[in-house]
């Protein structure tokens, strides 16, 4: 308000001096900014940077909280992938998890999404309707929502039963246990859906009139206009939820009562992560499967952002 | 309009009603089912309940030996308290990273990208042990201590997108005024960057509501449990006995978020569509 006031004087002579002669203390621009920054940067060291070093150094290391770390070297690593089948087995599950899950999920987004662009009244509602399960997706009622839908006498076999179906057991059955957890995940493709609707967005109408002038039709005009633009889109969202299906954790928790069962078909690599460092308290052990696991997702990353100067189109490009 | 366009138009909508009821089908048959006398959760398929009761309710609240209350508050302190770090934290780097200038400027901005994408598990034990050399286990604070020192650095990207769109003339005119950074900051910048904010304290509270693994490895005795932690010992305490119970809980629980959805969709798509929040 006083800002208001002043400002309407900015010009009026007697100001001036007394601003530029101000006794008031104004501190230089890069301390403010140090300072403006020192909570960040304090989490950023304590928080982040120092916990990353200390499990480094603990993944090479023998440790449970009630001993001293003793200094292993490379053995914690070797067992991993020599003589540990569970962790062989969470690594497969994981994999498969986000092998299955993301192009799913981003498929049914994407759809949606086209869908869901313009063309009809009452849009909007929709989107928010498709957009709920995201919000609710990884919470534990949810969870335990999916182990009622998916159980022998649940709702989806009811379902399948009306057809003559005849449903099994998905969630304590090896073989489909992992899939009840990849359709809770295509559940909540809300989220892409709403990027991807941003996405198509920015791409202009003139570029489908020509197109439809020219005689392209709906699916032509698909692959040649829309699928190009959106592929900065289409791999910010892959990048997205792939980071976030590696760490994917309350579902298989909550669904296997914890211990990643059946025969460890829904052992999540952080699930099994947490049972070793967490109940069995072997935490050099589970330092360095938290080490494996992040350089797991860098190198996907990476060779996600490898392969994306084949597919993905920038519109400044020339 | 013709008749054929029109009937085209119809039908594109009870597709995409029928799609959506679909989607939350699970969701309002456990809605229904917590209304259900438990034997006749499976028995009776129809979403309308047939026999209507409230003992799931009042049966769920009291079935540990805590009643719900206790969990429902503990998780509200923590998301509150989340709340208010984050907003305070998150705000302060972004002001200094969208506005400031100072050396290292773009070092620090890159390190905060990169810890947006680091697993949280790198850090779960390191931190684990930290937190119980401070005797914080089975508090809160392991918790909530953390959004005071903006570890959520997804909401500064957000704040920083926001705050690059406000014009500097604004800043250059308060200047003028006599505003120093914290002026600027605190009388300029943080009243337009509400729509950010409010994203901000949205998504951070749904994040804190849901979140299961924190208070796992954190939160050891009942009387501390968040509701996920609670929800999750009902279910091993009572097993496949009491579904109805169970449900109802599960409603509850699901209520606030339910709540927040309702009241500021607009915040929650906008976040979404700019930063790819979840």
């Amino acid at each position: 308000m006083s800002a208001v006031a002043t400002r309407g004087r900015v010009d009026s002579p007697p100001e001036r001096p007394r601003r530029t002669g101000g006794r008031r203390f104004r501190i230089s621009e890069n301390v403010a900014g140090y300072l403006f920054l020192s909570p960040w940067l304090v989490g950023l060291f304590v928080i982040v940077i120092g916990p990353m070093i200390a499990s480094l150094y603990l993944s090479f290391t023998e440790y449970n909280p009630l001993t001293t770390p003793t200094w292993i070297g490379l053995d914690n690593y070797v067992r991993l992938f020599s003589d540990d089948p569970r962790y062989i087995a969470s690594l497969k599950v994981t994999l498969v998890y986000v092998v299955v899950s993301v192009p799913l999920q981003l498929a049914f987004a994407l759809f949606l999404a086209m869908v869901l662009d313009k063309g009809l009244r009452g849009l909007s509602f929709y989107r928010s309707v498709y957009y709920l399960p995201s919000l609710l997706g990884s919470s534990v009622a949810i969870a335990i929502l999916w182990r009622r839908v998916f159980s022998g006498d649940g709702l989806v076999n009811s379902f399948l039963g009306v057809f003559g179906v005849e449903g099994r057991s998905w969630i304590s059955e090896p073989a489909t246990a992992v899939y009840t957890l990849v359709a809770l995940s295509v559940w909540t493709f809300g989220a892409p859906m709403v990027i991807f609707l941003a996405g198509l967005r920015q791409i202009p109408d003139m570029y489908y009139e020509a197109a439809a002038v020219d005689g392209a039709g709906r699916v032509r005009r698909f692959f040649a206009i829309t699928v190009p633009l959106l592929t900065p889109v289409i791999f910010f969202n892959l990048i997205l939820q792939m980071i976030g299906a590696f760490q994917a954790f309350t579902p298989a928790f909550v669904v296997s009562d914890g211990t990643g069962g059946p025969v460890d078909s829904t052992l999540f690599y952080t699930l099994y992560l947490y049972q070793e460092g967490f109940a069995s308290f072997r935490m050099g052990y589970a330092s360095a499967m938290a080490w494996v696991l992040f350089v797991v997702i860098a190198l996907f990353t990476a060779l996600n952002f490898a392969g994306s100067k084949y597919w993905v189109f920038y519109g400044d490009e020339r | 309009m013709t008749a054929t366009t029109r009937t085209r138009r119809l039908a594109k909508h009870a597709a995409l009603v029928a799609f959506g009821l679909l989607l939350l089908y699970p969701l309002i048959w456990m809605l229904s089912s917590s209304f259900k006398p438990t034997e006749l959760i499976f028995s009776d398929s129809s979403l309308w309940p047939r026999e209507f009761t409230l003992s799931n309710y009042t049966d769920g609240w009291n079935a540990l030996r805590i009643p719900f209350s206790t969990f429902f508050w503990n998780s509200f302190v923590v998301a509150i308290g989340s709340i208010v770090g984050n907003l305070v934290a998150c705000s302060l780097a972004a002001y200094a990273f969208a506005r400031l200038n100072f050396t290292l400027r773009r070092m620090w901005f890159a390190i905060m990208l990169a810890t947006i994408m680091l697993p949280q598990h790198v850090v779960l034990i390191p931190q684990y042990i930290l937190f119980s050399e401070l005797n914080w286990i089975d508090t809160f604070l392991p918790l909530v201590v953390p959004k005071f020192l903006a570890t959520d650095a997804f909401f500064i990207f957000l704040m920083v997108q926001f705050i690059r769109t406000l014009p500097r003339e604004l800043d250059d005119a308060a200047k003028i005024d006599g505003c120093g950074w914290w002026g600027i900051y605190w009388r300029v910048i943080m009243p337009l960057t509400m729509p950010a904010l409010a994203t901000t304290a949205i998504f951070t509270f749904i994040w804190t509501w849901n979140d299961f693994l924190s208070p796992l490895i954190y939160l050891s005795t009942p009387e501390n449990y968040t509701v996920p932690l609670a929800l999750r010992a009902f279910m091993d305490a009572e097993g496949e006995s009491s579904w109805g119970p169970l449900f109802a809980m599960s409603i509850l629980s699901l209520g606030p978020i339910f709540g927040f959805f309702l009241a500021a969709q607009k915040y929650l798509v906008r976040g979404v569509a700019t930063t790819g929040l979840k």
